[in-house]
């Protein structure tokens, strides 16, 4: 179907129900409970789930295949953010000029850093797009600031000229009149679920994106990108040019974060110089191995997890803590409220640091690994089975991937 | 008529005079191999042939066209394949991958922008390498790693890639080094197999001297960076200039 294998067909479709019931899925506690702050079924949340899971989709189809380490890609993020919000500056607040010319734009920037950058490969490589990123910051952040609007970042004023904008139509980002901060929210007895516009429209682009990297992976050219991660020498004498293979591995992951900034910018009509910082690079390149770079579903998972760690965890304070320990005594609850406290509140990135060591040393693979490894306890046969067998079930899990 | 034709190669490394006035032909459809001592100059030579090097001095004209100034992706385009010493497949692939990339890559070319069609759509391709693998008696490997295989497998491997692409020429450098004798008898054997069925060119770089006179028509001895005779196996064996050159290395190891 779609011209799918079958298993990528089974993979599809488990994203297309998972996003489309996210709002159930994610909001699994009723409103009033003590868990309630666990839930991550809200429309900002969501709407960053597909959107960094679109950014890492994308960088995925660098790093995952060819095993070139970008750590600039925020770069191409911020430059689909500035252009959506020039669109809704200048034209309207319709979004889908501001994406067709984020991606655009993002796609013709990294055609540029990519050109330069991929001259060198390894270490050099990912320092190169590093120094173009906190280039593009430092631009951003003040030498460009009347496009940019510097450290105050670029937002959209009264002043502002929107040509074609209607004058019933609504203020706000919007699908040819679908605000995209527009919401339904349904009761259910003690559970509340919101139906947000802009949620589903982010979602739609997440699959159409994961679709695509499908396609890509299962092509000739995605064959050609690993041939390059596994053995350049052998490709150049094998008649194969990879300087092209790259870049153009490059430009699409670049435009797939020119798609992903311009997405932010829909959802909140503001681009800011941070959002291309290295600190917004790393998060991708930690998104990816997390999940399990090189895999399908991977950074999709890598971004869930971080986001809703970002989100969630930094939200539990001492309050909440002294809370759950309050049936404790008195020096023992004080006792554990100030040993859990480092690892959460403002202090969320240690317990990310934490993990992501723990992942990378025990499932290189990523959290994609550590499913399959589940899987394989469940199936006796492949666990059980002789080294050989082991060796062709990990091939084949390897291969499936 | 000659497919290969080397003239006054020179190169030179800082001090180190590599090659000096090279004189090479090799004539098509023949097996040419070249031999000489450690540090004779064969590998300069050769990378010198497949875009690699770029001689200071000399021409490279492969089937009437010059090879010099061309990147090693266009050489191998123009019809040479080159086999390493130690074998460059592409180990994170599976056997079969291996095989249909040297297909595709005859097909379409350096490079392809073709992310929309599938792999498993390429039938003709798909078809073209399993015969490859059949003729190679490996098609029982085809979804394995290709890391995970033996090294006499991995030679294999990278000769039916090489294969896979119809090249005019093949060149191999040192095409046994390191392996047990009864990997380089079957090696030997495929490639009598090979020059036996095939219009093909081949050109061999060799220090076992039981691989050069099983399968040479011709040899090349190279010392000091210049040839120093160009004869057939037969009058190779006793000629004392020959001697000469491999008698003062082993004397110098000594």
């Amino acid at each position: 179907m779609l011209g799918l294998e079958k298993r990528d067909t089974l993979l599809l479709g488990v994203v297309i129900v998972l996003t489309l019931f996210a709002p159930f899925i994610l909001n699994p506690f009723p409103a009033d409970s003590g868990l309630a702050q666990f839930n991550a079924g809200y429309p900002d949340l969501m709407q960053r789930f597909v959107i960094f899971g679109i950014f890492a989709i994308g960088f995925n189809i660098l790093f995952g295949l060819t095993g070139y380490l970008s750590f600039g890609h925020a770069a191409f993020l911020g430059v689909g953010s500035y252009s959506a919000v020039w669109m809704f500056k200048l034209l309207s607040y319709n979004v889908v000029p501001a994406l067709v010319l984020a991606v655009i734009m993002a796609g013709l920037f990294s055609a540029l850093i990519g050109f330069i950058s991929l001259r060198r490969s390894g270490i050099y490589f990912s320092i190169l797009t590093l120094a173009f990123a906190q280039m593009s910051f430092n631009l951003a952040y003040s030498v460009l600031t009347p496009i940019t609007n510097g450290e105050t970042g670029l937002q959209i004023y009264t002043s502002d000229p929107q040509y074609l904008q209607s004058v019933d139509a609504p203020s706000f980002p919007n699908l040819f009149g679908a605000a995209m901060n527009s919401s339904t929210t349904l009761f259910f007895g003690d559970w509340t679920f919101t139906f947000s516009v802009g949620y589903y429209f982010c979602a739609v682009f997440l699959i159409l994106a994961f679709y695509l990297a499908i396609r890509i992976f299962r092509s000739p050219f995605g064959m050609m990108l690993r041939a390059v991660k596994s053995n350049q020498q052998r490709m150049n004498y094998t008649g194969l040019n990879t300087r092209p293979y790259t870049l153009a591995a490059f430009v699409i992951s670049g435009m797939y974060a020119g798609l992903a900034g311009g997405l932010l910018a829909a959802m909140d009509p503001l681009a800011g110089a941070e959002r291309m910082q290295w600190t917004a690079s790393g998060e991708v390149v930690l998104m990816t191995i997390l999940g399990g770079a090189g895999t399908l579903i991977g950074p999709v998972l890598g971004a869930g997890f971080i986001k809703y760690f970002e989100n969630i965890f930094a939200k539990i304070n001492d309050n909440v803590l002294h809370g759950w320990f309050a049936f404790m005594p008195d020096g023992l609850e004080d006792a554990m409220v100030a040993i859990i406290h480092p690892f959460v509140g403002k202090g969320w990135h240690l317990t990310l640091g934490l993990l992501f060591m723990l992942v990378v040393i025990f499932l290189p693979g990523g959290l994609v690994e550590g499913g399959q490894r589940l899987g394989r306890v469940f199936r006796r046969k492949d666990s059980n089975a002789g080294s050989v067998e082991a060796n062709a079930a990990k091939q084949r899990n390897e291969a499936a991937e | 008529m000659a497919i290969l034709e080397v003239k006054n190669v020179g190169k030179r490394f800082g001090g180190l005079q590599a090659l000096s006035d090279v004189n090479l032909s090799v004539a098509e459809n023949s097996v040419h191999a070249i031999i000489g001592p450690n540090g004779a100059g064969k590998s300069t030579l050769l990378n010198c042939l497949v875009g690699k090097l770029i001689p200071d001095t000399g021409s490279v004209m492969f089937d009437g066209q010059s090879v010099l100034g061309r990147k090693p992706y266009e050489i191998n385009q123009m019809g040479i394949s080159r086999v390493f010493q130690t074998p460059e497949i592409f180990g994170d692939l599976t056997v079969m991958e291996n095989m249909l990339i040297p297909c595709l890559a005859k097909r379409d070319g350096a490079f392809q922008l073709n992310g929309w069609s599938r792999v498993v759509g390429q039938q003709d391709m798909i078809d073209k390498a399993e015969e490859m693998l059949r003729d190679m008696h490996m098609i029982d490997k085809r979804h394995m790693h290709a890391a995970a295989m033996s090294r006499g497998d991995k030679r294999r491997l990278e000769i039916a890639m090489c294969l896979a692409q119809d090249p005019r020429l093949l060149l191999l450098d040192e095409p046994t080094a390191g392996m047990a004798r009864a990997d380089t008898n079957n090696t030997i054997d495929l490639l009598k197999q090979i020059k036996d069925e095939r219009d093909i060119t081949i050109a061999i770089i060799e220090h076992d001297m039981h691989v050069v006179f099983s399968l040479a028509e011709r040899i090349t001895v190279l010392a000091q960076g210049t040839p120093l005779v160009e004869d057939t196996p037969d009058r190779i064996k006793g000629h004392p200039k020959v001697r000469e050159a491999y008698l003062g290395e082993s004397q110098d190891a000594a």
